[in-house]
């Protein structure tokens, strides 16, 4: 898997993002190079939630914040609008950085502990200068209460006196104050509980559908995927193995990695059987990744062209694309 | 003499703290059949941690438990604590849920294997060493001879969770805890973890409590499930009939309020509205009334008692779904 191309990049529709040959690389020791992102190309289309899944270590998170240039990537491009986040220098890209959104997996770190609620949500508001002291606290309160929270009783208190889904509202609220283009969540409900992951995940598409949020929606979850996303691209150790719309994927993975990865996902339903372990063992070190293709060692469909020669992503369907060399027949 | 390996009778378990008297479980009755799997499930705070642990007799001191606890004949709840270990380990044992905090990170996996074989069995150290290869193939560690020597910090949290299980299987228990047992891992990971829970389980009959969070790995791996709510058990049923039949709101409301990939994708999940109530101070009636679409004045003064239906199927409600028996 694990392949690299473009023929999943599109051309027609308004392009909030396009990330081209993204390389993320970092040094662990003097000699060894972890390549955690190795080459990764897609889009989102306003309006669209395009999921990335995979499982810990696949780059995912990486490849969020190498988005936001945090930091900046080793090679490739990011265009964010029209604008090249990579070319620019760290005042320009400053200038920019309101436009993308960022919530995190762990809402109570997440948040100053030292910092009033109301003070939390109105700093990006003030260090923009967004509107005079009356304005931004009229804005703030609307926030708070676009996320669910009532602002005279929240306005005042501090992170830890709420719960992890109060402050994950809250991290939403901050991440809205300033209309951002683009809004990166990365594992926005796994700290949560179930009962809580569902109001969070509500929230998530009441907000996207109110201020036309476009998403990008980091997760290891592939049922919370299939919920909220509109495109989702399956990562492998820093590569990209297949990108289809949910349904599409969730009925017919193409790629043997995601087909073993949607298995896996226990049903609450024991009608339908319990999940299967259908590959065996845990990804290879990114250290130091297979030739070819990069699922091969654990691919049940693994031939020498595998290890010779890495795939490229192609369409299989409309609007579904694969990165292997011997699909899952449709 | 019966076939049950555990009877648990009424065991209540509080803990004393500057907030109050926290009521973690609240009248728990419950047996455990040799060879069955159970599952437990509940949000977090339900008291299905503090139930396993309680029965088990690993509490903290500030913790006050009352009711009998019946395993394999003997009465663990008059027993001291040194009495108590005895039955760790060879009779009980329990698998955490964090595989990174629960082995000793300054201990070799081949020394934290062998200990309970050399103390709990009497094994010579070659013996355990030559066991302790055995186990760790038998969950699966590549190079179980170089793994012994390794620690921890060197293991990946998967392999971790392994060795964790085959520190808790080492001495063949009779009944086995498994807390949260996969919820650090990949569902790839997961997967092969409940295959061999299953595999173990089946080899010696070993009864096995998974206690989780997620209704989808209940579904697939026990026999029967017991659904928990602040301290109390409100559900138990065997694991098909509660699924096809499930008579609670509150395991409705739970399984609804999961994300799910069998359904198409785009639609807006049900939610529990509110929050789990206050364990300091017990509702008067039903637990879960504040937060019950279909509760009445009576579900908030007065406790529902626990109706059996006769096949297995128990449940704390006045207004079931579909009606009562």
């Amino acid at each position: 898997m694990a392949g690299t191309g473009k023929a999943h990049l599109r051309h027609e529709g308004e392009k909030v993002l396009e990330v081209n040959d993204l390389v993320m690389n970092y040094k662990a020791g003097r000699k060894t190079v972890v390549s955690a992102v190795a080459g990764v190309s897609f889009d989102v289309l306003r309006g669209e939630t395009l999921a990335i899944v995979g499982e810990s270590g696949c780059g995912k998170s990486t490849l969020g914040k190498a988005v936001l240039q945090l930091p900046r990537p080793t090679s490739g491009s990011v265009r964010l609008g029209g604008d090249e986040l990579t070319s620019l220098d760290d005042s320009a890209l400053r200038a920019v950085r309101p436009r993308m959104q960022m919530i995190f997996q762990d809402p109570i770190s997440s948040l100053d502990p030292r910092l009033q609620v109301k003070n939390i949500v109105d700093e990006p508001l003030k260090v923009w200068g967004r509107g005079d002291d009356a304005e931004r606290e009229k804005k703030v309160n609307e926030l708070l209460t676009a996320v669910g929270l009532d602002p005279a009783v929240v306005r005042d208190r501090r992170p830890w006196e709420f719960s992890g889904g109060q402050c994950q509202r809250i991290s939403i609220a901050r991440s809205i104050a300033l209309d951002p283009e683009l809004l990166i969540c990365d594992e926005p409900v796994s700290a949560l509980d179930v009962s809580i992951q569902a109001q969070i995940l509500n929230l998530l598409q009441d907000m996207k559908d109110r201020f036309g949020l476009t998403m990008i929606f980091i997760s290891h979850d592939l049922s919370v995927v299939k919920q909220v996303s509109t495109r989702v691209l399956v990562m492998y150790l820093g590569k990209v193995c297949e990108v289809a719309p949910p349904d599409a994927l969730y009925a017919n993975p193409a790629h043997h990695y995601a087909k073993a990865l949607i298995g896996s996902v226990p049903v609450p339903d024991p009608r339908r059987g319990r999940a299967k372990a259908t590959i065996e063992g845990e990804p290879p070190s990114p250290m130091n990744p297979p030739s070819g293709c990069r699922f091969r060692t654990r691919c049940p469909a693994a031939t020498d062209q595998c290890a010779q020669q890495e795939p490229e992503l192609r369409e299989v369907a409309a609007g579904h694309f694969v990165a292997c060399h011997h699909p899952n027949p449709r | 003499m019966s076939d049950n390996i555990l009877v648990v009778d009424d065991l209540h378990v509080s803990f004393s703290s500057s907030r109050g008297n926290i009521q973690a479980v609240r009248g728990v009755s419950v047996s455990i059949r040799r060879g069955e799997s159970i599952g437990v499930v509940g949000e977090s705070g339900s008291g299905k941690t503090v139930l396993s642990r309680g029965i088990m007799g690993l509490l903290t001191q500030n913790a006050t438990r009352t009711g009998s606890v019946e395993f394999a004949g003997h009465d663990l709840s008059s027993l001291t604590r040194d009495e108590l270990r005895t039955h760790w380990g060879t009779g009980m044992a329990m698998i955490f849920q964090d595989p990174m905090t629960s082995l000793n990170p300054v201990r070799r996996i081949g020394s934290q294997i062998m200990e309970g074989l050399t103390v709990r069995l009497g094994m010579s150290k070659e013996q355990a060493k030559s066991r302790a290869v055995e186990l760790l193939e038998r969950v699966r560690i590549p190079d179980p001879y170089a793994a012994l020597r390794k620690y921890p910090g060197q293991l990946s949290g998967g392999m971790r969770q392994r060795v964790m299980i085959a520190i808790a299987v080492a001495c063949t228990p009779e009944l086995l805890f498994a807390d949260e047992p996969t919820t650090a891992l990949d569902v790839t990971v997961q997967a092969q973890v409940l295959e061999l829970l299953d595999e173990l389980r089946a080899e010696s009959n070993m009864s096995m409590v998974l206690v989780t969070h997620d209704l989808g790995v209940v579904a697939g791996h026990t026999d029967r499930i017991l659904v928990m709510y602040a301290g109390q058990v409100v559900e138990a049923a065997p694991t098909g009939e509660l699924f096809a039949n499930m008579k609670m709101p509150y395991t409705e409301a739970l399984l609804k309020s999961i994300p799910r990939m069998d359904l198409p994708s785009g639609q807006k999940i049900p939610v529990i509205a509110g929050r789990l109530p206050d364990p300091t101070q017990p509702e008067p009636g039903c637990a879960f009334a504040p937060r019950c679409q279909y509760a009445t004045d009576k579900c908030r003064t007065e406790q529902p008692p626990l109706v059996d239906m006769g096949n297995g199927h128990q449940y704390r409600c006045f207004f079931p779904i579909g009606g009562g028996r």
